[in-house]
This record gives C-alpha cells, structure tokens and sequence, in this order.
C-alpha cells in the first residue's frame, strides 16, 4: 500500500470514450468506492495506439510523450492508464526519450512547431490501472472491503501482449517477490483473489489476441481469440477477466464471429476486472457497465448473486 | 515448442521422371530437386541497407540466426510459412526473388512483441517485419494490404483532429476495402448490445459520429505531423532509390 497513488492524473484513452466505455465507467466507479481521486488529463489526444507506429515510430513517441507532458504541467508524477495500448505506448516515449537521441530530436523539433514545450523523460511516471489498485490499496484492504464476494467465481486472468512486451520498456517488472512478472502476470489475479474469486490455472495469459488485425485479418484473429477462448473452458473458467479494451473488444467480436462464421459457439464471459471488481465491492452491474459490453453475461451474474 | 522451418521441397521443384535408368537401375518417378544446381545472378546487394532504411529496420545486421523469433512468433503457429528468421536470412543475403515470393503474408505480423521479447540481439524483428512490408509496397511488389489501409486510416484521423472515433474508423475501413458493414456477426453483436438498452453508451457514440471526438487547437501539430510525415516519405523513397512519387496513387 502506498499513499502516492492516492491522487494520480487519469489517461482514458479513445477507446474508453468509445467501445470500451465499460472499462471507463468501472475504472472510475472502483476508484470512488476505494476513496481514490482521479484527474483526467486536459485536452490529451491518441497515444498512438496500434498503427501510427507503423507510419513512423517516432510519431507515436511524440504523441504518447505530449499526454506525459500535460501530466507534468498539471503537477502530477504519476498518470494512470487503464488501456493495455495507451499505457505501453506511455512507457515506450519513456524508454525512447531516455535511451534515443533521435526520438528526442524528433519530439523536440515537432513540439517546438507545434509551439509547444517538449517532455523530458523520468518526468512523470505511468503506471496500469491494475498497478494503481494493487499499489494504491493492496490485496489486504481490499479483502476487508469486499461487500458482495465474488464467491468462488471461477475467473481466467487474461493480460494480452502490450502490458508485459517487451520486456525493457517495463523497468520496473521481474524485480522479483512482490514486482510484476512478465512472463506469469500476477496483478489481476491476486486483486480478483482478494475479491474472493477462483483463479484457475491458464497458461495464455499473455497470449495474442490478434488486436492488431481484429478487422484487417479477420480470420486470424477469429482463430487466435478461439484459442484463448475454448483454453480457458478447458481450464475451467466462467470468465476471462480483461484488463484492455482492444483485447475485450476482439474477445467479445471474435467469440461472436468464430460463431457465425466457423460454427464454433463458446459460453465463457468476458468482463473487465474492475466490473468484477467493483460488483465486489457493493456496485451494481449496471454502474459498473456491464450492459455497455458487446458480449451478455448477465444470466451467469444473476445465477451467482452479483450485480 | 519446436521451430517449424520453411519446407525446401516445393511443388515446382518436383521433377517427374517416368523412364530413368542410372547405371542399369531403374528410378523412375518423381525427384524433389532442391538441392538443383543453379546460379544466382539477380543478388541485391543493397537489400540490407534498403531495409535498415525504413523505419523499424534500422537494428537487422545484428541478427544471428538463432530462430527464437520464429520460435516465438505467434502467426508461425498458425502458418508456418510465417518465418522472420528466414526472412531476415534473405534480406542479409540480398536474395530478393526468395524473399517476394512470401510478399502476401509478411505483413500478417500481429505485433504481440514476442519475438522482441524473446530476440538476444535486440534486432526487433516486429519492427522489421512492418519495415519489410513497407518495403514490398514501395517497391511496387503488392498493392496495399488490409492492415496498411487500416493504419492509414487511423493515423488520418489522429494527424487531423487528435484523437479518433471507431465507428467512423470502421465505416471508412469496411468501404475502402469493399465489405459489407452489415456482417453477420457484427449485426448480432449490435444487436445484442442494444437489447441491453446502454442509453449512455448509444448517445456518446451517436454523439461521436456526428460531433467528431477532437483535441483542442491542433492546428498547428497537425501541420507539423504532415510536413514530417511527408518529409519522411520522401527520404524512404529517396533510399530505396525510387522517383520522388509513386507513379500510381492506391487512394
């Protein structure tokens, strides 16, 4: 438990003003009810997210590094990053600021024509929001505020690729006993643990989604989503519990095409951890916005007495 | 995992013989000739340095051919054929021809960074799996594919107001590569959402599409981006040794 993520600036991201409105409602409804103040950063813009880098890297690093630069201006040290995609790409203008005269050249000379002050790396840290709730609260105090336990729910913890790869953007992790790991991501496990869920053993954790192509190779994607998908049944989860809105977006989109498209039909839910979380905690399911998901898991809700 | 390696017996280097005798014993039938004799004269010797070019490319010279990023890769899985130490073999020996005749399925690259994440070198091979497809494109070898088309249109939109808005994205993507909006699976998905009744969600993405999700006062990045991007597009092609433009637009 530390206090210094009491209060932290809040990066949203588009995907959270957009499909992934869930994960923004939730995220904020867990940090009221955990006494946990977010600021959302002033008139941020797109981090990048998966396919600017493929224009031209180093237009991702100034973008993702103007967001750290309002942060620092606002007077915080610490930003939060709910999206697997926004917090990597935060962490990756860090490492490239710090580590590639290049990279700063490039954000220097377009910040300074956009008639802005350019970030300067180890200015602002960034952190998950999977991070801010173990670090800010910690699996003790959450056990002593759990309201409405998740009572055995049997729960797959799926992290994606964008929140442990590579591993040298991360510092950070495989500190070892207590730090993140990024080969066995530990992090949503021991919070849903400590919101009295079942973890059951699944070994794609950091699997691919196939994010990247959700829509431009479709078929890919279908075939990797319905790997993680029919592993975790097997596995004997209920849920696959997401902590990024591109992976729980292709999760929900494939699980309901590789149904239409190759017959295969599957039956886990997909949440995200703070909706499971924040049900936990006492909240509805409705404020935690479950109905704004694509996929329906509201039977299985009702059946275990949550939400 | 074992590392699935290219299979060296193709179909056209299959010969068939239905009368061979050698030294009195018969061996009719069919031959794999991977191992024919043959010259190679069409080198590019600066295939390396056209790659190292482009962004993303710039660390290939340190690979060593260990194979942990095809071990790795998580498309390898699902086709073998998707091989980045093969390709990065082939691009470091200038063997152009071998290299495009895998120009349909390099830019499959998912980005899941295993292959960084497993590579001892630090060569980046996602990194140059996207420089890679890049240059097949800018060398004329394929039209654009699907994901380019995908990036473009994203990138437009974050260049021109800062941020994006995925319904709009989508439309402009599923019209641009010729599909149906209106996919089976995508009008269940809807569908079902909508059943749920997200009054919120519904209004904010209505709202989106018609009021577009913006930065304030990007105006001047937005210059800046562009004059850099076409800055950059112009020293690309410069490296790779093409005329100023591309003499066909896909757009």
């Amino acid at each position: 438990m530390t206090d210094k993520y009491q209060k932290v600036a809040y990066y949203p991201g588009c995907a959270l003003e957009g499909t992934g409105h869930g994960y923004n409602r939730s995220t904020k409804e867990v940090g009221k009810a955990l006494g946990l103040d977010l600021v959302e950063l002033d008139n941020w813009n797109c981090c990048g997210a998966m396919e600017v880098k493929n224009v031209d890297p180093k237009l991702q690093t100034f973008l993702s590094a103007r967001n750290l630069k309002i942060a620092e201006d606002m007077g915080f040290k610490t930003v939060m990053a709910p999206c697997n995609g926004c917090y990597h790409n935060l962490k990756k203008a860090e490492y490239d600021l710090a580590h590639d005269a290049g990279s700063r050249e490039t954000v220097a000379r377009l910040s300074e024509k956009s008639g802005e002050q350019p970030y300067e790396a180890g200015k602002v840290e960034t952190i998950h929001a999977l991070e801010w709730i173990k670090d800010a609260v910690g699996e003790e105090e959450l056990r002593k505020r759990v309201r409405n336990s998740l009572n055995g729910l049997k729960i797959a913890n799926y992290y994606g690729c964008m929140y442990v790869r590579p591993r040298h953007i991360f510092p950070e992790k495989d500190r070892g006993p207590g730090s993140e790991s990024t080969s066995k991501p530990h992090f949503m496990d021991d919070i849903l643990a400590a919101a009295g869920a079942e973890n059951v053993e699944f070994p794609l954790k950091t699997a691919c989604c196939g994010g990247a192509h959700t829509l431009s190779d479709s078929d890919t994607s279908t075939r990797l989503v319905l790997n993680i998908l029919t592993t975790a049944e097997a596995c004997g989860a209920e849920v696959i519990a997401t902590e990024c809105p591109t992976c729980h977006s292709g999760l929900e989109m494939h699980q309901a095409r590789a149904e239409k498209v190759f017959g295969k039909k599957t039956k886990v839910k997909i949440l995200y951890f703070t909706q499971l979380l924040g049900m936990a905690l006492g909240l509805s399911a409705r404020k935690v916005g479950v109905h704004e998901n694509f996929s329906e898991s509201r039977d299985l809700l009702k059946a275990k007495g949550l939400g | 995992m074992p590392i699935h390696e290219k299979h060296l017996i193709r179909p056209e280097n299959l010969l068939r013989k239905d009368k061979l005798e050698v030294e009195g014993v018969d061996v009719s039938g069919d031959w794999s000739t991977f191992i024919q004799t043959r010259v190679i004269a069409d080198y590019n010797e600066s295939l390396q340095d056209e790659i190292a070019a482009l962004p993303g490319g710039e660390n290939i010279h340190r690979c060593w051919q260990c194979g942990s990023c095809t071990n790795a890769c998580t498309v390898n899985m699902l086709n073998p054929d998707f091989n980045p130490r093969y390709w990065i073999y082939l691009i470091r020996l200038g063997l152009e021809s071998e290299l495009v005749r895998d120009k349909d399925i390099i830019w499959q690259c998912v980005s899941c960074n295993k292959c960084t994440y497993a590579c001892p070198r630090d060569v980046v091979p996602e990194a140059v799996m996207h420089a890679t497809a890049h240059w097949l494109e800018l060398k004329g070898y394929v039209p654009e594919k699907p994901s380019v088309i995908f990036d473009e249109a994203f990138s437009g939109q974050v260049f021109a107001r800062g941020k994006i808005e995925e319904g709009r994205l989508m439309r402009k993507f599923f019209a641009r590569t010729g599909q149906k909006l209106a996919q089976p699976w995508l009008v269940a998905m809807v569908k079902g959402l909508v059943s749920r009744m997200p009054v919120g969600l519904l209004m904010r993405l209505g709202l989106a599409g018609i009021i577009h999700p913006s930065t304030r006062n990007w105006g001047r990045k937005r210059a800046a981006i562009n004059e850099y991007v076409a800055e950059q597009n112009a020293r690309h092609r410069r490296a790779l040794g093409l005329a100023a433009q591309p003499t066909e637009s896909h757009s």
